[in-house]
């Protein structure tokens, strides 16, 4: 009895002891490191934010204009898949010849690799668009740029929304690997954490990274809810969606 | 000059290897409407979509007010010409207000405008405005939706609606109360209607005038009465069924049968003799009336009155007061009698 009641203690000991040591590896990190955190973070959302602003236009025009003629759309889509298949190390490595180190590069990469979501969304939507709907506009007197506008884009809005929400989701995570080739972003911490064995700096970053993904994941999936409500779709409403509706309406 | 609002000239239409209409020609009387019947496949719907150019001709010409259709731009011509499809084709992320105002604001009509027009149309189609103006669709029942899509196609006062078996996906008691409604209706607007369906009996119901298709040509155009009367051909027989005694007493109103020598003639309904027992038709309205019917309704819906209410003759009841009889004899003499309106 004795002995083993001593191995017992000795290991709770050992065990609270690394876990302290563990916890308050942790906690120095965080409180040394909290504002270089926030700044890497900005950073990762600036390139975000100017990628998704540059991909945005290019993705939902070539989306629309596909529409006009189904071997385009063939050759568009498959060249977006294609661009998806590429590894981004290399896709980077392939472009700084061209635009350098740094932040551009990945920024290009970005905007290729949101385009399969984003293109392929906007046409699946406008296409989708029940046939008896387009026929009576047509029967009405629209034109086919009247139907695109009044008709089509306003109905796949919400199918557009989940193409960009696809393609936030993916960028961000790609946008990691960007600090290799010294775009900055929270993708530094990560790199110098391997470099430096630095288990706590790889956990905290890649927490921040996945909050940061969640948190537009789910913003884009309110304001999805939004247009749908928006379309007068009946649906079960995310709370914050129902708040900002009620705000809205 | 021309009276007719539309005319088909040796009309044909192909598909590739396939011929859809061949030698179609008839003209369609302004302020009437004509009903295009037929099986599934015939070409009515092609028919009409040669109007408002959704499809156009391979030979051929079709006019409408005396133009054209060729020379006139697709857009302004369907502009001008009211749509309605079976499967209503409402723009569902807009509200029924928006879907009513499509073509004015395709007009470019000012906004106040848009508003009384729509608003006057929901009343017209019995949908208050204040209730109904910012419902979406989906939030209507079927027989409501098509509603909706009559108010549409009728907002910028189109002098020709086309309507493509508009009520025909709708359960039969909703369809037969928009049919009488929209009967009620046109004789307020006073447009040109042509009107596909494939049901006989609706046919027989709507149209001034039907044009009974076979595969790809017009069989026979004529009045409901004439059809009846003379079929042009075996197929025509065919597609009029059964019971055709029972359909010509659908089509013909009782005004044309009734006896307007009658004693009972202007006395008021309520001098009128009790009968027996009270019917339970809607043809008997207000407590305690004696059985009567209107000189609009049908002589079958007159049949069922007399049938049930064991009196020799039926009281014509106009505002209240009776302007003729009609008793079995008349219904049973009807045919002939139709015969000499026909001549006149």
């Amino acid at each position: 009895m004795q002995p083993t009641t001593s191995l017992e203690a000795a290991l709770t000991a050992l065990t609270t002891v690394t876990l302290n040591s563990t916890l308050g590896s942790y906690q120095s990190f965080v409180s040394r490191y909290a504002g270089d955190l926030l700044v890497l973070t900005l950073e990762h959302i600036d390139i975000i934010a100017i990628s998704m602003l540059l991909a945005i236009p290019i993705g939902i025009s070539l989306g629309v204009l596909i529409t006009f003629n189904d071997t385009a759309a063939t050759v568009v889509l498959w060249l977006a898949g294609v661009a998806m298949t590429v590894p981004s190390i290399a896709l980077f490595g392939l472009l700084i010849p061209v635009f350098g180190i740094g932040e551009p590069p990945v920024i290009v990469s970005l905007v290729l690799y949101s385009q399969l979501p984003l293109v392929r969304n906007t046409y699946v939507g406008l296409n989708g668009v029940d046939d008896a709907v387009i026929q009576s506009g047509r029967g009405l007197g629209m034109t086919r740029i009247e139907r695109l506008r009044q008709i089509q884009v306003p109905m796949a809005l919400p199918v557009i929304m989940t193409g960009l929400r696809n393609a936030v989701v993916i960028i961000i995570g790609v946008a990691a690997i960007g600090a290799f080739v010294g775009a900055g972003g929270l993708g530094d911490f990560i790199f110098q954490g391997i470099r430096e064995r630095n288990i706590p700096m790889i956990v905290v970053t890649t927490v921040v990274l996945v909050v940061l993904t969640l948190a537009f994941d789910y913003c884009f999936a309110v304001s999805e809810q939004l247009f749908r409500l928006r379309n007068g779709e009946q649906i079960d409403k995310a709370r914050p969606t129902r708040a900002i509706w009620r705000i809205l309406s | 000059m021309s009276q007719h609002a539309i005319e088909f000239e040796n009309v044909r239409k192909e598909y590739g290897q396939t011929v859809a209409l061949d030698g179609v020609s008839f003209s369609v009387e302004a302020g009437t409407t004509t009903v295009l019947v037929g099986p599934s496949g015939c070409g009515k719907t092609t028919t009409m979509k040669l109007v408002n150019r959704l499809e156009d001709p391979t030979d051929g010409t079709v006019r409408f007010e005396g133009e054209d259709v060729q020379n006139v731009e697709k857009t302004s011509l369907r502009r001008s010409i009211g749509y309605v499809i079976q499967d209503i084709g409402l723009f569902d992320h807009m509200t029924v207000a928006e879907n009513v105002g499509t073509v004015p604001r395709l007009k470019d009509w000012d906004e106040d405008r848009i508003e009384s027009r729509v608003d006057e149309l929901l009343a017209l189609m019995d949908l208050p405005p204040d209730q109904y103006r910012e419902n979406y669709p989906r939030e209507l029942s079927g027989g409501q939706r098509q509603r909706v899509g009559v108010a549409r196609a009728l907002a910028a006062d189109p002098d020709l609606m086309l309507m493509d078996e508009p009520f025909g996906a709708l359960d039969p008691i909703t369809r037969d109360n928009l049919q009488d409604e929209f009967l009620e209706i046109q004789e307020q607007i006073n447009t040109t209607i042509l009107f596909v369906t494939h049901d006989i009996d609706e046919a027989l119901k709507m149209g001034d005038k039907i044009a009974i298709y076979d595969v790809g040509e017009v069989v026979q155009y004529d009045t409901p009465e004439n059809i009846l009367e003379n079929p042009a051909n075996e197929f025509v027989e065919d597609f009029i069924g059964s019971n055709r005694g029972l359909k010509k007493l659908q089509v013909l109103p009782v005004e044309d049968v009734m006896d307007t020598d009658d004693s009972l003639v202007g006395t008021s309904v309520s001098e009128l003799p009790r009968g027996g027992s009270e019917p339970e038709s809607a043809a008997a309205d207000g407590a305690g009336a004696p059985p009567h019917v209107a000189p609009g309704q049908s002589a079958e819906t007159a049949l069922s009155v007399l049938l049930e209410s064991e009196c020799d003759d039926l009281p014509v009841v106009r505002d209240g007061s009776v302007v003729g009889t009609v008793n079995l004899e008349h219904l049973h003499h009807s045919k002939s009698q139709r015969g000499e309106l026909a001549h006149e």
